[in-house]
């Protein structure tokens, strides 16, 4: 079963909407929870409130608003994206983004908050002291960046809302799930998802190994 | 040039609304170090982080080497000073890549950091312990290894903020010999923090006394103690001789 075509299809394109949406959710989260992190402006406790509160975004709700804005008579509809795997890319991204912001946040607020000062006495720059602070939180960054791709490799609300499920073209592992156990076929259901257990496992055991091999000896 | 590197105006800093230091005038000489003293709380701390261009004043004028720190562009002052904090505050690094560190923030090509490491790590004793990792380090290991990476600088001012406070007592006094030879030798220009007045008598060429934030007296060690400004100095001197 696990050698049909069509379920390397839908497992290729499950790794490449999350890792894709992982990826840009790590370009916005990163910079954007330093920034929270590191600043000191009015707002800011409130700006991280608001963080905190998308890391629990439902994904469906975020599918729903989506695939509204997406939608033909939507504020985006002639960008034809509504029922495309690029679609799909978006809203995990807007489930993905606040997780990572919000734990890049945590990391750095983790750690000693004279460092920065020391950095800076020491004639860094703003930019080398960013970059020595992310090196010194690097195994809280790493966790943060599992548990973004966890967020998104594992929801079915938002890629149902606003991929469709369409075979060949959106349909992922977790809507594949669905599909088969509301069509009974709880055998190829329990398959797919076993086959979505150890691919999460598996990237997650390699993200695992780097982080150990980066921890303090 | 001036005979003083720093020179401080009519200085007010504000911390979380209120005003944690004013000094109205205090200069450091070329060559000098000036000690600072005062119970917890003083202000001493903001002076050091106020002189690092960590915190901005509220009012008044620093001068460093003749410019105002408004001057300064921020970046280019901190590459002519250094700080050492109370805590090693050192990064998950060896002890030579934390030695080189502020080096390698100055671009200073690899051969000379190697030189200039060494010629720190020998001086400050940690040479054996080059490739051990910071985490490893005794806290009198740390702190001889954050002393190497402030002085591998050669900066024009060093600022030195309680840098024996966590230690024990024959930590420290070994500690206290090695860097009262090492600014004597180098004739640094510095600013040492403390609330132990036989440290800053053993370091210092002069000490300053700051007490509720306000510069109370300065003079030398010998001077302050036969003739306190005010009864605030001398109960906080005899606070301390107790």
């Amino acid at each position: 079963m696990f050698f049909n075509p069509e379920i390397f299809q839908i497992t290729a394109l499950s790794l490449q909407v999350s890792t894709l949406a992982t990826g840009i959710s790590l370009l916005i989260g990163l910079p954007l929870g330093t920034w929270l992190a590191l600043g000191n402006f009015r707002g800011r406790s409130f700006l991280l409130s608001i963080v905190n509160t998308g890391m629990a975004l439902p994904p469906v709700v975020v599918g729903l608003v989506v695939a509204m804005m997406l939608w033909r008579s939507g504020p985006l509809g002639d960008l034809r994206l509504i029922y495309t795997p690029m679609a799909i890319v978006i809203a995990q991204t807007i489930i993905a983004a606040p997780v990572v912001t919000g734990l890049t946040a945590a990391a750095l607020e983790a750690l000693d908050p004279r460092l920065s000062q020391q950095l800076l006495g020491l004639g860094a720059s703003r930019l080398q002291m960013v970059w020595y602070l992310w090196r010194e939180a690097r195994l809280p960054l790493l966790a943060a960046l599992m548990a973004g791709f966890g967020s998104v490799i594992s929801e079915v609300g938002a890629s149902m809302m606003v991929g469709g499920n369409i075979k060949g073209q959106t349909r992922v592992l977790t809507t594949a799930i669905v599909l088969e156990t509301s069509k009974g076929e709880f055998e190829t259901a329990l398959a797919l998802s076993a086959l979505l257990l150890v691919l999460t496992y598996l990237i997650n055991l390699a993200l695992t190994r780097i982080q150990q091999r980066g921890q303090k000896r | 040039m001036s005979e003083n590197l720093v020179e401080i105006h009519n200085l007010q800093v504000r911390r979380n609304g209120r005003v944690a230091l004013e000094i109205e005038n205090l200069h450091l000489r070329r060559g000098e170090t000036l000690g600072v003293v005062g119970p917890n709380g003083a202000g001493k701390s903001t002076l050091l982080l106020t002189l690092a261009n960590l915190l901005e004043p509220a009012r008044g004028e620093i001068r460093f080497d003749g410019r105002s720190l408004h001057q300064w562009n921020k970046l280019d002052y901190r590459r002519r000073i250094s700080v050492v904090f109370q805590s090693p505050l050192l990064l998950d690094l060896t002890v030579e890549q934390n030695i080189a560190l502020g080096l390698k923030f100055r671009g200073v090509p690899r051969d000379e950091i190697r030189t200039r490491v060494e010629r720190w790590m020998k001086y400050l004793g940690v040479e054996s312990l080059s490739k051990r990792r910071a985490d490893r380090l005794s806290g009198g290991e740390a702190q001889r290894v954050s002393l190497a990476r402030a002085f591998v600088l050669d900066p024009d001012l060093l600022l030195l903020d309680e840098p024996f406070a966590a230690l024990d007592p024959p930590t420290r006094a070994k500690l206290l010999d090695d860097l009262s030879g090492i600014l004597k030798a180098d004739h640094k220009t510095a600013v040492f923090v403390t609330h132990n007045l036989n440290e800053a008598a053993k370091l210092s060429h002069r000490i300053a006394v700051i007490v509720d934030g306000t510069l109370r007296q300065e003079g030398t060690m010998e001077q302050i103690r036969a003739q306190p400004a005010d009864e605030i100095v001398r109960a906080f001197l005899s606070e301390l001789s107790q």
